[in-house]
């Protein structure tokens, strides 16, 4: 489903500040495969989340998605098969919008061209619906402005924003870890629910090791812009949290 | 104030209010205060005049909204394209406008319309009162312009430009290409505002190089005390208030010189308002904070004595 080949790339090239943040990773990840990737501070994670999604152009190698290649790619383009939650509960949503309005911008799939007028009843009774997938409550609150709520339920409704129209790759970039732990268990529980239930292929940063090696079928260790550890089946059964928590330490 | 005096503040004010329109869109839509808007304005009244003089007023006004389209397109296009500074990309149309518009207007610093055709002119003999037809025009331009921007706003490309100056990350995260927005976001408000400037020229009958200058307060000062009176409720609502508040502040201007004020304070009056008004939050939160500690002292000292 996704393949890197040989993705680097270097920070502020040719000054003292120079920095290699991704050293010639190549990775595939087959369709519905749901990758965990840990590492410390500054081990290229999120600069590879940034390059598959298009923030920025890689300085070598190609990422094909789906068959299609989408180095080139802008971010705007790869974003209608990517879909992406970030830390901060602040980044995914437009605040002065109402819920009915933010999902409407994520829902691509929706007839009518870019002068379409309104939101039509049948569209605000699918958000609804979905909406009540998240037991939140939120089903009854279209008309709210997602500036008004808490965190988690911002997350909640990324969430849902980012799988509304099934993308082909998910990408969750630590987008718990703002969230007290029993509004993130939820947003957690959530999120597995609807990726099993459309299968898609993930990947997930994480800095919870437990919950690295729990969900999912793969974990990736990086360090240094490389990918370090590639666990899955077996190995990574047999692999305990102490064990690459121990190898983690190494590492950073 | 009389009556005279009174209506022709309203007047200036529906006109004034496409300004204003054009800055609401750049500025509490896009987030950006952009003084490309003055080029904007400048440019749609010289154009305006240009063509009223050879006979064409309706077509002034039309060219008008062109102009300022194009003026806007050129701020985006540094903004995005080029990664201008949103307020530089701004100052920088603006500067070169006014070299355009004194070409438009054939290296003269103004052009008068005192003896020529314009629409109200034109408006006034079908009426057969030039009061009503400056009364009239403006107010038909606005409506369909409020009409217009109301349904605009709640169609799905109207939905990503308001997003695009909400969350510009979450943007390009749903895929909405935000150099594109930021183009038509830009193109709109800006031919708003050089309409205005068309409409004017037409109005007041003389168009000047300068008449640009300081408008980004006055249209700021209308949009705040729009929203100081009604509030911020559905869009719809927010673009009717910015219309009210535009035509409020004209009426104040007005009031104003029925006092004999000075006009030359005017300026400073307007840029007083826009200071309090958008600082207005933060002087609430000091005074707050103020009292909390005072509370805080006082309660202390009780203690202390006890």
């Amino acid at each position: 489903m996704l393949r890197l080949e040989n993705i680097s790339k270097t920070f502020h090239a040719g000054t003292p500040n120079q920095r290699v943040a991704l050293c010639d990773v190549s990775l595939y990840l087959p369709k519905g495969d749901f990758v965990t990737i840990v590492g410390g501070n500054g081990a290229g994670k999120t600069t590879l989340m940034n390059a598959i999604s298009g923030v920025f152009l890689a300085d070598g190698g190609s990422i094909v998605l789906d068959g299609q290649d989408i180095t080139f790619l802008p971010e705007h383009k790869r974003a209608k098969h990517i879909g992406r939650l970030f830390q901060d509960p602040m980044k995914g949503t437009a605040p002065n919008m109402t819920i009915a309005e933010n999902l409407a911008l994520a829902y691509k799939q929706a007839s009518g061209g870019s002068m379409r007028v309104g939101i039509g009843k049948k569209l605000l009774a699918y958000f609804a619906e979905q909406l009540a997938l998240l037991e939140l409550g939120l089903e009854d609150r279209l008309k709210t402005k997602l500036g008004l709520l808490s965190g988690g339920q911002r997350q909640a409704v990324t969430l849902l924003m980012a799988t509304i129209c099934t993308p082909k790759l998910l990408m969750l970039d630590e987008h718990t870890a703002a969230l007290d732990p029993a509004t993130g268990e939820k947003v957690l529980r959530l999120t597995q629910e609807i990726i099993q239930k459309e299968k898609i292929t993930t990947i997930m940063v994480t800095h919870n090791i437990a919950s690295a090696l729990e969900l999912g079928n793969r974990t990736i260790m990086m360090d240094n812009g490389k990918v370090a550890l590639d666990l899955s089946g077996d190995a990574r059964k047999s692999m305990t949290v102490e064990a690459l928590m121990t190898k983690f330490k190494l590492s950073v | 104030m009389t009556l005279v005096a009174f209506s022709g503040a309203v007047q200036l004010g529906l006109i004034l209010s496409l300004l204003a329109l054009g800055i609401f869109i750049v500025y509490r839509i896009l987030g950006v205060p952009d003084l490309t808007v003055e080029g904007s304005f400048a440019a749609g009244a010289s154009v305006s005049a240009v063509l009223t003089v050879s006979g064409r007023p309706f077509m002034g006004l039309v060219a008008a909204a062109c102009m300022g389209v194009v003026a806007g397109m050129c701020t985006a296009f540094l903004q995005t394209k080029m990664r201008v500074q949103p307020i530089l990309a701004g100052i920088l149309t603006m500067m070169a406008s006014f070299s355009v518009n004194l070409y438009i207007m054939n290296g003269r610093p103004n052009i008068p319309l005192l003896r020529e055709e314009t629409l109200f002119t034109i408006l006034a003999t079908r009426f057969g009162s030039i009061q009503a037809a400056r009364f009239v025009l403006p107010l038909v331009v606005v409506l369909i312009s409020v009409a217009l921007l109301g349904v605009f706003f709640h169609t799905r490309l109207g939905l990503a430009v308001r997003a695009t100056g909400d969350n510009e990350e979450m943007c390009r995260a749903s895929s909405i290409n935000t150099t594109f927005t930021k183009f038509v976001g830009l193109a709109i408000g800006n031919a708003l505002a050089a309409l205005g400037g068309g409409l004017i020229a037409q109005y007041q009958g003389f168009a000047d190089i300068n008449m640009g200058f300081g408008m980004v307060v006055v249209a700021l000062a209308s949009l705040i005390i729009g929203e100081a009176i009604f509030g911020r409720r559905t869009m719809l609502w927010n673009i009717g208030s910015v219309v009210v508040g535009a035509v409020i502040y004209r009426i104040i201007w007005a009031w104003a010189f029925s006092f004999r004020i000075d006009p030359a304070n005017l300026r400073a009056i307007s840029a007083l308002i826009v200071a309090v008004a958008i600082s207005y939050p933060a002087i609430k939160n000091m005074c707050a904070v103020y009292k909390l500690k005072r509370n805080a002292k006082k309660r202390a000292r009780g203690r202390y004595h006890a």
